[in-house]
């Protein structure tokens, strides 16, 4: 494979971090508890399958009319004093959120869980621009203090034992060592309450927009987006446009789904609808409510009609979590915003295919991912798709011309036998370079010995048994 | 029944056994059997790996010597699923299209065949082993083959099956992706085993003979202690 920077490093890391067996154990360890509350919950289901089915439809069709739903939204949302920003690239939604900063004359920022965020780097944007960003939720806001990107989508915090948190938390915050979940909550909770009071703006993302009401609908855990988005003046919700559900009741089916598959709860802790602004007559919530809608190229992958589906995905993590490769490679492997089957689908259309190659190739296509995902998006298989296009735009010489002659001696069963008789030759002498530069199996034998071709191969024996 | 045998390349090559238990159990069950000679390769390896109209290449052959076929039996999930999923995706819009659907119809993985075609599952054989089942990712999420093994292995006389508990997690072979990605690949396959090692058990059989020999290729160089072999050899065995 030609390789591309990001391929280098990709590869590079993945060789380290996959001889790293105290990583192996940790993620492991974390899913394995994952696992059996998952498929606790998801026996409640009355038929998981068909629930799979009926989400997939009302995605599928969400997608697939996003000009009506999303005009529909925007118009409800409006009707309440909610503003709503179109925003087509990165660039234009930092600048968007920057001009309310600025215009706000804000002196802190508090967010809770926002992958959008990340995607176009608001952090940096509103850093370098001289304000200070808090993350509220716990797992970002360690990553935060570590100034690591979120190793995963839904559990930021996954690769660190309680032992490095503390240990941050000491370092960072100068809390005093502890091993106890409930300790290193309460000291998170300790600092990041003053800076809720503090905060004249608070940034969201959303798990779901609903057209019909016009409202977000944000789904968490430790009650850090209610205080983030009810506290300061000033809310602003970034969320790209596939999170578009047609009706209220949807959520009936994606609020459950989504807490099953992402974290084996029937129901996560807290389930907030945001319509807007504080109304007349209202004590609480912020006085501007506004909403960024970001495309950042997703109308390209709306154009694929192969691909598509890819937006129906609501970034439940279950892919993640299933997937043999991210528990081998980690999040931080990936170096996108979206780890994991999901992101090595959508990354190469929401940047670029050839940069990005690596992520589509770099799959046994066991297709777990696919059996996992509650709205069934044929994840391996665009994964194979995207492998189709890659070549097609840009093949690698070597390689087509092994293909190539591989076609002939598959086509030749006189040359295939050949073939195999020089095998037998060849792996007389192999031992002599074996897993050395000269080794054109190295690849292979570097972590694995060959099989052997057998003294007599099947052919040769159905041919003299007739 | 006329039957014609897919023995595919690496078992052809490495593991003809395989391939002769599946001749001498289908022909006790009182079948005929034709190996075509000129069929060799499915062309998975250029398709997995991107390649399509060199795959197109191969597989056009392999359609068109397979037209006349009753029925097609392919030694392996894998393979398999090229031939009946993906060979109608390969030349969808394309002249080949109803050729490749057709045999789509007609094909079946061995441990399929036996049990949903023919109603099969005591062949007699005898195996006084512990073994654990690897379930073949193409087999089992491309062709939803998971009961139809283990139907057969459970009248194996003297068998004893204990499931590991990442049955259904990949081994990191994955053709070309094995040597694309070699440390993620190998990663991939010490879990395996390691979950194999776990139940004890003496062999990890499969029905898919390219997942063993990556798990082989593993096993030799850490020297662990469990072998591997394929299901028809288990079937074969008295
Ligand atoms: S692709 Fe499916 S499983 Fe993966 S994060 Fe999205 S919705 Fe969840």
């Amino acid at each position: 494979m030609s390789t591309t920077p990001a391929a280098a490093e990709f590869k590079k890391e993945a060789a380290v971090i996959t001889r790293d067996l105290r990583h192996r154990a940790v993620i492991r360890g974390a899913l394995k508890k994952y696992e059996v509350v998952r498929d606790d919950k998801k026996a409640r289901f009355q038929n998981w399958q068909q629930a799979r089915y009926l989400a997939s439809d009302i995605k599928w069709d969400a997608v697939n009319h996003l000009d009506t739903y999303l005009a529909e939204f925007a118009k409800n949302l409006e009707a309440r004093g909610g503003k709503v920003h179109w925003a087509s690239d990165a660039a234009q939604a930092r600048e968007i959120i920057l001009g309310i900063v600025k215009e706000k004359n804000a002196k802190a920022i508090v967010k809770s869980k926002v992958m959008t965020g990340e995607e176009i780097h608001i952090n940096e944007a509103l850093e370098e621009a001289g304000y200070e960003v808090v993350e509220s939720d716990l797992g970002e806001y360690i990553c935060q203090l570590r100034k690591e990107a979120p190793y995963h989508f839904v559990f930021p915090a996954m690769h660190l034992t309680r032992g490095e948190i503390s240990q941050t938390f000491t370092k960072e915050l100068g809390s005093a060592p502890t091993n106890s979940p409930e300790e290193l909550t309460m000291i998170a909770r300790r600092v990041l309450r003053e800076k809720y009071i503090k905060a004249d703006i608070g940034i969201s993302g959303a798990n779901f927009a609903i057209a019909e009401t016009g409202m977000i609908s944000i789904t968490e855990n430790e009650g850090n987006a209610r205080l983030t988005c009810a506290l300061p003046k000033t809310h602003i919700a970034l969320m790209g446009i596939e999170k578009l559900l047609p009706k209220l009741s949807d959520l009936a089916l994606f609020l459950p789904m989504l807490g099953t598959a992402g974290c084996g709860q029937l129901l996560t802790g807290y389930n907030t609808m945001y319509g807007g602004p504080k109304q007349p007559g209202e004590a609480d919530g912020p006085e501007e409510f506004h909403v960024v809608l970001l495309d950042n190229r997703r109308t390209d992958l709306l154009a694929s009609s192969e691909q598509r589906d890819a937006l129906q995905c609501m970034r439940c993590g279950a892919c993640l979590n299933v997937c043999p490769i991210y528990k081998n490679i980690g999040g931080h492997t990936y170096g996108t915003t979206y780890q994991g089957p999901i992101g090595s689908v959508i990354t190469p259309h929401l940047r670029n295919l050839q940069e990005f190659k690596h992520l589509v190739f770099c799959s046994s296509l066991c297709g777990a991912c696919t059996e996992a995902c509650p709205v069934k998006i044929d994840l391996h298989h665009h994964l194979l798709q995207s492998r189709r296009d890659a070549i097609a735009e840009k093949a690698v010489w070597w390689e087509r011309l092994t293909f190539k002659a591989c076609a002939v001696i598959f086509n030749h069963a006189w040359v295939f036998s050949l073939g195999e008789k020089l095998g037998r030759i060849g792996q007389i002498f192999h031992p002599l370079i074996k897993n050395t530069p000269l080794d054109p199996a190295r690849a292979w034998t570097a972590s694995r010995e060959l099989p052997k071709v057998a003294p007599q191969t099947f052919r040769e024996w159905w041919s003299h048994r007739k | 029944m006329n039957i014609t045998l897919f023995v595919p390349c690496y078992i052809d090559a490495c593991y003809p056994k395989v391939g002769q238990s599946v001749v001498e159990i289908l022909e006790r069950l009182g079948h005929t059997i034709d190996c075509p000679r000129e069929i060799t390769c499915c062309g998975q390896p250029s398709f997995n790996s991107g390649y399509w109209d060199e795959t197109r290449e191969v597989a056009v052959k392999v359609l068109d010597r397979l037209k006349d076929a009753e029925v097609v039996v392919i030694i392996s999930g894998s393979c398999g699923a090229m031939v009946k999923n993906f060979y109608p995706e390969l030349f969808k819009g394309r002249p080949e299209e109803a050729a490749a659907l057709a045999l789509s119809e007609k094909v079946y993985e061995f441990s399929d065949f036996l049990v949903t075609k023919l109603g099969v599952t005591d062949l007699g054989a005898r195996f006084p082993h512990k073994v654990t089942f690897h379930d073949g990712c193409h087999g089992r999420r491309e062709l939803g083959i998971k009961a139809q093994p283990r139907a057969l292995m459970a009248q194996v006389k003297g068998l004893e099956l204990i499931e590991m508990e990442e049955a259904e997690t990949c081994c990191g072979f994955g053709g070309t992706f094995s040597a694309k990605f070699p440390s993620v690949s190998s990663a991939m396959g010490e879990g395996k085993i390691a979950s194999a090692l776990e139940t004890e058990a003496e062999y990890i059989v499969s029905n898919d003979s390219s997942c063993l020999m990556h798990q082989q290729g593993l096993i030799d160089r850490q020297n662990k202690p469990i072998k591997t072999i394929h299901l028809a050899e288990v079937l074969n065995h008295r």
